[in-house]
């Protein structure tokens, strides 16, 4: 079956329909990452958004469910180039034209990825629609997709109920605005009881559970968007509790303490981002997945520090709270996917947490 | 960090002749850092002994040695120039072997040298077997298992631990014989005892069998503050088992998931992190198929073929960035070159499908094995870059110029599903059109993974090829627009589909342009369109948007490359291709490079100001030609390659620059060129052109045998050969006529005598001959194969006179601008032309560097209408230099079991290097020494000889006794050195009882063996026994009277020299020429 990409600016890209039968309205946005199209299908952070993956051989491997980043994917579309007719791996539960079929994910695929891309590139993100009539009417789309805009993203991404997973020495609070699974495993696996709150959880039901550590998830959208969330931030950043926040999270706690954040042009996503580690010089290839950047200009110096910056385009990749035991970064140190080089990060967090439990014992 | 005040002065050292697993990938490396380095405001000192390098040119480096690259001579040059560095981590394993040994010995920290980018110590940890093993078993990589074992039961015992299969590799036997796999107990003891038997020291490694695992590699990057980077990932289409060099790989990798992938990742950078590499590295693993598990295979701490590949594949410019970071940059300091707006800290991100293939010689060594194994047999590979791996894997495929355009280029139909199974279970360059083969028959995908272990994946792809073939069949000459549409988005070339549907081409052209089925062009930017890119390097794909834009400012002329390196047409080309771009840049122009080799400097992103990475067929070059309307194309300099392409050009309308084509056929068509030497009063040898053997008889016999027989329109003598009777006559037509020829087959009467040659500027009117170079030698041996002295040596004025004119006549006569190549014999005063090539040759590079005219450039000028005395030279032969410099074959013979070594009309070396000095003597002492040939070692040799050598026996035997060596003779060549004087023991003939010729060769004690083969191809299986054991022990081996001669004066002089050379900085002789 046909199907159409039609882009806000009038682009018609035709190609052939994957995935479920469904017309979608999205914004379009582009993934680098040559590996991992799974771990980007399953992200919540792409909630409200088409994927394009710029790598043209997608779906190789399979789908293997065990990598999921979430419990369904939370994208509205997936553009690519082509889709492998065949999986070949040896984890491989099903292919992904199944995957798209059971989670009724629309899709094109046969179209120039790359040509798309540079569209984007040059005019910046926009909407598009993905849609299998071929009697579209054009003057009567475009309208529609310069006036959407998606809407409450982090509430549609989040848990609805607190939940706890894992079981260790250390209790983390983590708000989901949309977490990826792994983050949740980068604790657990040490020696954390992670505590998983929606996002919309208010900060005095957070510390009440007296939490050793929080974590502020990744997720979708504008942080302008989460106005009430913010205030609940502002209140944990009150508390003496550790945070580590990634992401959206990250993004939220500057808001949160007066810092502003802008959309990118077209944003950064994929695996092979450097950003650079302010205190040590010492540089580390990162994944990465926003369209929001925290604005290092507007950063008070007296309440925050930039910690890490994107050594391409300069922008604010992690900010340190002065006087306080928070960080937050703009990648993604939990990966997947994407390079594991920055993992120690959720090291750094433990170490954090541990003194201050060390420093409370003590007291 | 900013870069280190404290250098100012650099050794760079190269990588030496080419030879199989050592190629152009490094003269691209080394010119990358060289430039990289004068950047920088360096003095760059080069040290390579390769003169057919584009980096050993003097604007390159400031000093240039091309001089032997020993450990004596690296002192030497170091005393000379005092540099304060050495960079020895860009001349492959050479260079760094030297650079690792020079600060071993202390002299470096002795003359207060420092190595740049990586450490001695580093180099070892990675180098070292055991070392290596410590290292990674400290930081938890896995290696495979092994043990060196000396009896049955230590075997038995480790292999129940590390799990069966085993590979067993007895200790110091003959090309691995002996060992095996053990998939059970029973098989290992088997195994076992034999290989303990076999092997010298009565030793054998026991280690677990990876054969079969996928072969992953990844390209990272580290610099001195430990910031790493990977570059790509590439995955090997042939699983391990197969060298990464022979295999047909991709990138980048297809079928691991995230996180099989960044496990890897992680893993590599883990390695070179604890290794403390600085600068480029490559790392080698094997996964398993069916799990996580995987083991390091190898690490090469510096830049290697895979990282010119990854270059080449990403965009990513791997020896300029090692460069800088030796200097002492940080990866965040060094701009991306391709994007400007990136940094050299950013990961490329591809967006296309890479597929490379090795170029295998068993086109040149009809006898050699074909099977592939962890020995690399390539002489050298093609890339091609599209949006699907099925469109580049038919683009390299058409790339390789062997006679093959698509899956059923070779023919197995006749094939049983059986015999199609047991065929498939022999690994060798001919596997992938097994499986396609397999696929079409219907046998199913687990049984062909089972055999090949290739991943389901690739079978699949194969499969979708097959079934397009089919299609295009099935639907002849109903042909589909769709179908069609498909096929080329595959990459199905005109022709083939013209085959498949039965549709011509032209047809099948002209439905294409009806439809609007055409080539784009897309950008290779490192970064997947991400951010803006500055460099235009782009590939073709079908469908889709095109990204090249046709530029109209300046007048633009296509140079066309000359392809994979392959015996007979190798790195020179290369050479005068750039160098020809670069003339025509100077001159105003823009230019436009198309070429298919990774390794090659020509394909590097910033020398032409356009580079299309493409097949090179005509319609492939129709392609760009119908974008890029060129105001020219300049066929000269790409050899025979791009000459093939000339009639296509004229019929694009492509105006050829220089000599124009109908002179190009005057030259190649027997006829023609006849009557231009009737014209000109030029003799040559009495010939005939022939089709069919019948034919070729009567030519024979009317000339009388000896005859030559070759083809025409060849480079490098291919299909050569001199026959002495009509069998002969038989067997070599029947060889050359294996594939249709579109074009007569020469036999000429053979001559013997000195052969001589030039390379020379003729701008229409005036020639310009640097000088005459001349064969050591005689007829019979293929020039690309024989030493060749410059300035020549033994001929008398008069002839060289005579070749002077003759020349000068011929160029004029073929009314050439631009280069010509000339060989000729002289027998006594007597000149005679043997070809005549109107292009560029093998020793342009040579001859331009010792000659310091550099005729690549002026040939340049002259096709854009310059004269040659208005570029400041006076036409006619040159003045003589007042230094010898001598061209030197080098040979890969020990890499590819069961090829014949011995010389003939057909060429076999990978390679050359040089020696230049004030004398004769020492410029062959140094050749010698260059070309790896160190004597005396043991001072003992073997003389087997054919009759009419015996004489020429004599005397050099006289002079190897009088330098102190103890010869060992075969019966009758025994016989005659005594009889004359010369003390030579007897030893018996293989078939004879022991002690025999082969014992002596495998008791590693001999230095050289001179076996000079009956006339014609030798047919005794002892000549070539002897000759392939003496080349697999590693003992030279010498099959003509001529080079035996050459190399005892060569030792004659080291003994009277000593072990001092004179230093010649190329650099100096390059100012002098202008």
């Amino acid at each position: 079956m046909k199907a159409f990409l039609i882009l806000e600016d009038g682009t018609v890209f035709a190609g052939t329909h994957i995935g479920a039968v469904k017309e979608i309205i999205s914004e379009i946005v582009f993934n680098t990452s040559m590996a991992g199209y799974l771990e980007v299908l399953t992200d919540p952070s792409y909630a409200g958004q088409a994927v394009c993956m710029t790598y043209p051989l997608i779906g190789n491997y399979g789908v293997c469910l065990e990598d999921m980043e979430s419990s369904h994917p939370c994208l509205d579309g997936f553009i690519v180039r082509e889709l492998s007719r065949m999986p070949s791996n040896f984890r491989s539960d099903m292919s992904i034209q199944e995957f798209l079929d059971k989670y009724e994910i629309p899709g094109i695929a046969g179209i120039d990825t790359r040509a798309l891309v540079k569209i984007l590139r040059e005019k910046g993100t926009m909407n598009g629609m993905i849609t299998t009539r071929e009697d579209f009417v054009l003057d009567d789309i475009l309208p529609k997709l310069k006036a959407y805009r998606p809407g409450k993203v982090v509430e549609r991404v989040s848990t609805r109920k607190k939940y706890i997973a894992g079981e260790g020495r250390r209790k983390v609070a983590l708000v989901d605005f949309g977490t990826k699974s792994n983050i949740i495993t980068c604790l657990t696996k040490r020696d954390c009881t992670v505590t998983v709150y929606p996002a919309l959880s208010t900060a005095e039901e957070i510390l009440a559970d007296q939490p050793d550590g929080i974590m502020l998830s990744n997720g979708p959208g504008d942080p302008k968007e989460c106005v009430s969330v913010i205030e609940e931030v502002k209140k944990l950043y009150r508390s003496d509790v550790p945070i580590f926040a990634i992401c959206l999270g990250h993004q939220l706690m500057a808001l949160a303490t007066g810092a502003d954040t802008f959309k990118m042009k077209y944003g950064h996503r994929g695996g092979n981002h450097p950003v650079k580690d302010l205190a040590t010089g010492q540089v580390y290839i990162s994944a990465q997945n926003h369209g929001y950047v925290v604005d290092m200009e507007k950063l008070d110096k007296t309440v925050a520090k930039p910690a890490f910056v994107n050594v391409n385009d300069g922008t604010c990749e992690g900010v340190t709270y002065t006087g306080k035991n928070i960080f937050t970064v703009q990648f993604h140190p939990e990966a997947c996917s994407g390079p594991l080089d920055s993992g120690f990060l959720f090291d750094r967090f433990m170490e954090m947490i541990d003194k201050r439990k060390g420093g409370m014992e003590h007291a | 960090m900013p870069r280190n005040p404290e250098v100012k002065k650099v050794l760079v050292i190269g990588s030496g002749p080419i030879v199989i697993g050592q190629a152009a990938e490094f003269d691209y490396a080394g010119t990358q850092a060289c430039r990289s380095l004068k950047e920088e405001g360096m003095e760059v000192v080069l040290v390579n002994s390769n003169p057919a390098t584009i980096m050993t040119d003097g604007d390159i480096a400031d000093r240039v040695y091309i001089e032997p690259l020993t450990v004596k001579v690296l002192e030497q040059i170091i005393e000379k120039e005092k540099p304060d560095s050495v960079l020895p981590t860009l001349g492959g394993q050479a260079g760094l072997n030297l650079g690792m040994e020079l600060e071993e010995s202390g002299f470096l920290s002795a003359h207060n040298v420092r190595l740049l980018g990586t450490t001695a110590k580093t180099i070892k940890k990675a180098e070292d077997r055991l070392e290596f093993k410590e290292t990674m078993e400290k930081i938890g990589e896995p290696c495979a298992p092994s043990l060196v074992v000396e009896n049955i039961q230590d075997g038995v015992d480790f292999a129940a631990k590390i799990g069966y299969p085993v590979v067993l590799r007895p200790a110091y036997t003959l090309g691995g014989s002996g060992g095996g796999i053990a998939h059970n107990q029973v098989q290992l003891e088997e195994i076992l005892e034999n290989g303990l038997r076999l092997s010298r020291v009565g030793q054998v490694l026991v280690e677990r069998c990876i054969a079969g695992w996928k072969e992953i590699e990844f390209e990272a990057m580290r610099d001195c503050m430990g910031n790493c980077i990977t570059i790509c990932s590439m995955e090997n289409v042939d699983p391990v088992g197969v060298h990464t060099g022979d295999s047909i790989v991709v990138a980048p990798s297809q079928t691991l998931g995230d996180k099989e992938f960044q496990m890897l990742r992680s893993a590599a950078l883990n390695i070179i992190n604890e290794l403390e590499i600085t600068g480029g590295c490559n790392v080698q693993f094997a996964l398993h198929p069916t799990s996580f598990e995987y083991c390091v295979i190898e690490v090469n701490p510096r830049v290697s073929r895979s990282s010119a590949l990854a270059s080449k594949a990403t965009g990513y410019p791997i020896a300029k960035v090692a460069s800088k970071i030796a200097l002492g940059y940080t990866l965040d300091e060094i701009k991306n070159a391709i994007t400007g707006k990136t940094y050299a800290s950013f990961e490329p991100a591809i967006d296309y499908c890479v597929v490379k293939i090795p170029r295998l010689p068993f086109d040149k060594f009809l006898t050699a094995k074909r099977t592939l194994t962890t020995q690399m047999k390539a002489t050298g590979e093609v890339m091609s870059i599209c949006d699907s791996f099925e469109g580049a894997l038919m683009k390299a495929l058409r790339s390789l110029e062997q006679h093959v355009d698509c899956l059923r280029s070779y023919d197995f139909s006749a094939l049983s599903k059986e015999e199609l199974i047991e065929r498939m279970k022999i690994v060798d360059d001919q596997r992938i059109f097994l499986i396609a083969e397999a696929v079409r028959k219907g046998i199913d995908y687990d049984t062909i993974y089972d055999i090949t272990m290739v991943d389901k994946w690739f079978i699949d792809k194969i499969a979708i090829l097959t079934e397009m073939e089919e299609a295009l069949e099935r639907e002849g000459t109903a042909l589909t627009t769709e179908t069609l549409r498909e096929a080329k988005r595959m990459e199905f070339p005109d022709t083939v589909i013209a085959g498949l549907t039965g549709l011509t081409a032209e047809e099948i052209k002209k439905r294409r342009f009806e439809n609007d089925i055409t080539a784009s062009y897309k950008m290779v930017d490192t970064c997947a369109a991400e951010f803006e890119a500055q460099t235009p390097y782009y590939y073709s794909v079908y469908g889709g948007e095109n990204e090249a834009k046709e530029t109209k400012d300046r007048k633009k002329v296509l140079v066309l490359g000359s392809g994979p390196i392959r015996i007979g047409q190798g790195i020179e080309f290369d050479y005068c291709s750039v160098h020809a771009t670069w003339a025509f840049s100077r001159a105003g122009y823009e230019t436009i490079i198309v070429n298919n080799n990774p390794e090659t400097v020509s394909t590097d992103f910033d020398i032409a100001d356009k580079l299309y990475f493409e097949p090179l067929t005509p319609e492939d070059v129709e392609n760009i030609v119908r974008l890029e309307k060129p105001d020219g194309a300049v066929v000269q300099f790409g050899g025979q390659t791009a000459i093939k392409l000339t009639e296509d050009l004229m019929k694009m309308g492509v105006p050829i620059l220089g000599t124009k084509a109908e002179d190009v056929d005057a030259a190649e068509d027997r006829e023609l060129f006849d009557r231009i030497l009737q014209e000109t009063e030029i003799p040559r040898a009495a010939g005939g052109t022939v089709f069919t053997a019948a034919e070729a008889k009567e030519v024979a016999n009317r000339l009388g045998y000896p005859v030559l027989v070759r083809p025409s329109y060849v480079l490098g003598g291919q299909g050569m050969q001199i026959a002495i009777s009509d069998a002969e006559i038989e067997e070599f037509m029947a060889v050359i006529n294996r594939y249709s020829q579109e074009h007569p087959i020469l036999v000429d009467k053979y001559l013997q005598g000195k052969e001589l040659e030039v390379d020379a500027v003729c701008d229409g009117t005036d020639i310009l001959i640097p000088g005459i170079m001349e064969h050591i030698e005689r007829t019979g041996v293929h020039s690309g194969d024989s030493i060749s002295v410059y300035p020549a040596y033994t001929v008398s004025e008069k002839v060289k006179e005579t070749i002077a004119e003759y020349s000068r006549r011929l160029a004029k006569a073929l009314h050439v601008i631009g280069l010509i190549n000339i060989q000729f014999i002289a027998v006594g005063d007597e000149v005679y032309v043997i070809e005549v090539n109107p292009r560029s040759s093998r020793t342009v590079p040579y001859i331009s560097k010792v000659t310091g005219i550099p005729i690549v450039d002026l040939a340049t000028e002259v096709i854009l209408g310059k004269k040659i005395r208005d570029l400041g030279y006076e036409p006619g032969l040159q003045k003589a230099a007042d230094y010898v410099a001598i061209k030197m074959p080098v040979f890969s013979f020990e890499k590819i079991r069961g090829a014949e070594i011995s010389l003939g009309p057909e060429m076999k070396s990978t390679g050359e290097c040089l020696g230049i000095a004030d004398t004769f003597d020492e410029a062959l002492y140094k050749a010698f020494l260059g070309a790896g040939v160190d004597l005396p070692k043991y001072k003992q040799m073997i003389i087997t000889v054919k009759d009419a050598d015996k004489g020429e026996a004599i005397e050099i035997g006289r002079r190897f006794e009088k330098l102190g060596y103890i010869i060992y003779a075969t019966r009758s060549t025994a016989a005659a050195l005594n009889e004359a004087g010369v003390k030579a023991r007897k030893v018996n003939k293989i078939s004879q009882e022991s002690p025999t010729v082969m014992d002596l060769i495998l008791g590693h004690k001999i230095d050289l063996v001179i076996d000079t083969p009956t006339q014609g191809r030798d047919k005794s299986r002892d000549g070539f026994l002897i000759r392939r054991n003496a080349i697999e022990t590693g003992v030279n081996c010498i099959t003509a009277m001529d080079t035996a001669r050459a190399l005892v004066t060569s030792l004659e002089n080291k003994e009277r020299q000593g072990g001092s050379l004179t230093l010649v900085d190329i650099a100096t002789i390059a100012k002098r020429g202008k």
